[in-house]
């Protein structure tokens, strides 16, 4: 139990221990190794199992994304959409609730859009028309949004499932919308207005997605202001912090639970009007496409900083279509596609864990030490 | 029984957290049969030190010697085995198991598991050194001291020949210390090696055979108590020398400020936690408030403070400027502040209520003042340059204004939240420990700045742990067991036995002073 040599043999290698602070070019190096590191371990995989140069898939990933100038477009335009939605989750994660639920709110606001434009499309004109689905999805997203935020505020049920929950009678929603208004009893429903194209977002600068673009580069700027500056964002950053602290201030925290579940529910239920008026012209129940959930990822890899989640929502899709184009291109499973996007997801995560903390040797202290 | 014999030796000693040293070179020795004091102020590292000999930390220099041989001792198992027995500050047993039950969880026996068969050897235990404990109670049922034996039993049960206390005496009255002491000595009798960490000095005098000091990790020496004195410990303590005397001037021309009558409120169980409270805190003096932790102290202030629901009862207010009367029973803290109410709050849990540790020191400084103004936005200038003051006036250490408060240290942070509450001119200032867990010097620092409140006409109400600061502080004292009061004194005359009774009397009959 106590014989000198065995002693050392017997003591941790290594130990962790927390950095104060770090200098910000030092933190990029990190990540940037990061994703080189990432690279290399994706390039071994794709040497193993699929036997193809690696410099060629990426190569070929980064043209699934820079490829042609419309390709660029959709980068930006599946950009603006994640981002759209990363922004409406951000002030309720900040504030430390749990909404899972954007995708139903996207879904709704979508659904809001398109009723509108199967019912009252050809009776008014096309700018008032848009405006009224731009109003009806915004109080769809917000209705969504704020049922739970009531049941949380009032009973203090629990967030998560509830919003959860929401997500499944959204989708059921539109399946029965779909049903009563394809009279074929297809489960798709086509391009709504094809002919006439009315409550469609138009081209602008004869660009379809450049609209829904500024429209969401206003809100990124919007909720950045919003958070930082205003006594609002101030305030639902207190809530989440410590409610004790919030009501011992005297902040109603049932009011900002709500007043922020609104802000969070109109925004997806903007994300849902650009959807099928800027971009769809259509409705499906796969609307919303998961982003409602990689929203919370982007949300949460910028730290809730709006203007720091156009770089994450970036590097998103840019995995994504570089994925998809890969996964054609060389007629690759999709799972392929997914497996490098989850390692290179994992190598910018796990990094994180290297800038906040170090790893000290406890052998070489020791020699310097004695 | 061996005297003198070293039990456990540490040499050389060092650990650092990031930047800071928590542990320098530190030299330590132990004897069989003795009680050591471990003295150093609140971040000096005693605690750290004793995690790294009960295997909680691992020290990143020196050695460890057990008994004349050198030990690695990696994990709280490994210090089981060395017979290394600590104590913790915040007791760590499952509420709901037997204090029997409590003591040999996680522990491998051979043999089959008898619950008897630990009751009886807890038995002998407790007859053993003097410990007065039903083996078969809960751990919910029982009283804070009650769950420091079931602690130490626990310890010796493993066979402990080395007992590490941390702050033992922290939540403890007058008369449980007393007899933990006694039981502690008996230990030392017989042959165990003790050390307590505290930063009492009159404990450590009465107590212990050695003190060692440490400051600001560094190991300043180890002195044998009888031949020291509490100045000279102060010393090595502080690192100069400081006066330990708080002034109390004479309460000028004290107006009734605040009036609790019968007020009653229960917590989420059910369970009443105010029971009857009636009191009056007038203006240019200080009300302590005694009883052993978790009384109700805390409910009392909230209910004031507009953030505990009251059964019944009545709390008014006068206005020294109008001279109106206000209710403030059932009001919000902002409506309690629209009513013109200048009620300042330290609440005891200063990162978890009266501050938020993620946002920087501009912006906690907002917390009181963000409301103003009919903008949307929020105007930092004013936070900023109060931020600015306060850290220049209370010598707060910070990087800068804009450091998140969590980083810095418990005295800082204190200064930050009493800087904030004293900065909007309070008439009504409620402080509930506010200086715990700080130094010798915050905590002075602390006491002025309520003394000259006090001096300004603000009604002050100090909730207190140290009995001996309450006596010395305080114009008025108020005892609180239980929900109720069970006393009323005079500070001028209140002596620190007579507090103790007081916070343990239960129910005692209609007889209250006022």
């Amino acid at each position: 139990m106590s014989k000198k040599n065995e002693s050392k043999v017997r003591e941790p290698l290594f130990h962790i221990a927390k950095r104060t602070s770090m200098v910000w070019w030092k933190a990029w190096l990190i990540r940037g190794v990061a994703i080189l590191a990432s690279l290399v371990v994706c390039a071994l995989i794709i040497v193993l199992l699929t036997k193809q140069n690696p410099l060629e898939v990426y190569a070929s990933m980064f043209k699934g994304s820079f490829g042609t100038k419309r390709k660029v477009w959709i980068l930006l335009q599946n950009m603006a959409i994640l981002l759209c939605i990363s922004l409406a989750v951000t002030p309720a994660f900040k504030m430390r609730f749990w909404n899972l639920g954007a995708e139903g709110q996207v879904l709704i606001g979508g659904l809001a859009s398109a009723a509108c434009m199967f019912y009252i499309g050809d009776r008014l004109p096309n700018l008032l028309l848009i405006l009224i689905m731009f109003a009806a999805s915004i109080l769809g997203g917000i209705i969504w949004g704020v049922i739970p935020a009531y049941f949380k505020a009032k009973w203090n049920t629990n967030e998560s499932l509830f919003t959860l929950m929401m997500n499944y009678i959204a989708i059921q929603l539109v399946s029965f919308a779909i049903m009563v208004w394809v009279p074929s009893g297809s489960s798709v429903m086509g391009v709504i207005n094809s002919s006439t194209s009315a409550g469609w977002i138009p081209d602008l600068f004869g660009q379809k997605y450049l609209f829904n673009i500024l429209v969401v580069a206003a809100v990124t700027a919007l909720m950045f202001v919003y958070l930082k500056y205003s006594k609002h964002g101030y305030e639902l950053s207190v809530v989440g912090e410590s409610e004790n602290t919030a009501r011992y201030i005297g902040i109603n925290v049932k009011k900002v639970i709500i007043r922020t579940m609104v802000l969070s529910g109109a925004v997806c239920g903007l994300a849902g009007f650009l959807l099928v008026s800027g971009t769809n012209h259509t409705i499906s129940k796969t609307l919303a496409g998961g982003n409602g959930f990689t929203a919370i990822m982007v949300s949460w890899l910028a730290k809730f900083n709006p203007i720091l989640m156009i770089l994450t929502s970036f590097l998103i899709v840019f995995l994504q279509r570089g994925a998809g184009e890969i996964a054609t291109n060389f007629r690759l499973n999709e799972s392929v596609a997914d497996i490098l996007t989850g390692v290179i997801i994992f190598f910018i995560i796990g990094c994180e864990f290297f800038i906040n903390y170090e790893i000290k040797s406890t052998r070489a202290k020791h020699k310097e030490g004695k | 029984m061996k005297l003198e014999t070293p039990a456990i030796e540490l040499k050389n000693i060092s650990k650092t957290f990031g930047s800071i040293k928590a542990n320098r070179n530190v030299n330590l020795t132990v004897n069989n049969g003795e009680i050591l004091s471990l003295l150093g102020e609140n971040g000096s590292g005693k605690t750290t030190l004793m995690n790294m000999i009960s295997g909680i930390y691992f020290p990143d220099e020196g050695q460890i010697f057990i008994d004349g041989k050198e030990v690695v001792i990696r994990s709280p198992k490994d210090a089981f085995d060395h017979k290394i027995g600590m104590i913790h500050q915040h007791f760590k047993l499952v509420d709901i198991f037997t204090a029997a039950e409590n003591i040999v969880l996680g522990l491998k026996e051979d043999g089959k598991y008898s619950i008897k068969q630990v009751a009886a050897r807890v038995a002998e235990i407790s007859a053993k050194y003097g410990f007065d404990i039903d083996p078969m109670k809960k751990i919910y049922e029982m009283s804070v001291s009650e769950k420091q034996t079931v602690e130490i039993i626990k310890v010796l049960y493993r066979g402990a020949n080395i007992l590490i206390l941390d702050e033992p005496t922290a939540v403890l009255t007058p008369q449980e210390t007393q007899k933990l002491f006694a039981v502690l000595r008996r230990m030392r009798d017989d042959g165990k090696a003790i050390v307590i960490i505290t930063h009492k000095l009159h404990e450590v005098l009465s107590l212990s055979d050695r003190v060692s000091v440490l400051r600001k990790g560094e190991f300043i020496g180890t002195v044998k108590t009888s031949e020291t004195n509490e100045a000279e410990l102060t010393e090595m303590m502080v690192g100069k020398k400081v006066s330990l005397n708080i002034e109390r001037s004479e309460p000028k021309n004290p107006q009734d400020r605040l009036i609790v009558k019968h007020i009653n409120c229960k917590n989420r169980d059910g369970v009443k936690v105010l029971d009857d409270i009636s009191f009056t805190a007038k203006g240019g003096e200080i009300l302590g408030i005694a009883g052993i932790a978790g009384s109700g102290q805390r409910e009392l202030l909230e209910a004031i403070a507009g953030l505990q629901h009251l059964d019944s009862g009545e709390i008014t207010y006068n206005n020294p400027k109008t001279g109106i009367t206000e209710n403030l029973r059932d009001k919000t803290p902002l409506q309690i502040r629209e009513l013109g109410v200048r009620l300042s709050f330290v609440p005891e849990d200063r990162l978890g209520m009266g501050l938020v540790g993620n946002m920087d020191i501009i912006d906690n400084m907002m917390l009181r003042s963000y409301r103003k103004g009919k903008s949307v936005f929020l105007e930092r200038k004013q936070p900023k340059s109060l931020a600015e003051k306060i850290i220049n006036d209370l010598e707060v250490v910070t990087p800068g204004a804009t450091t998140p408060v969590r980083r810095l240290s418990g005295g800082n942070v204190q200064k930050v939240l009493v800087g904030r509450e004293i900065a909007a001119a309070p008439t009504v200032l409620m402080a509930a420990y506010p200086v715990r867990g700080l130094d010798i010097n915050s905590s002075y620092l602390i006491y002025n700045l309520l003394n000259e409140q006090k001096k300004h006409g603000v009604a002050v109400i100090f909730v207190g742990e140290d009995l001996d600061v309450l006596v010395e502080l305080c114009d008025r004292i108020m005892v609180i067991g239980s929900g109720r009061i069970t006393g009323i004194v005079d500070g001028k005359t209140a002596n620190k036995n007579e507090l103790g009774l007081l916070m343990t009397k239960i129910h005692q009959g209609g007889e209250k002073d006022e």
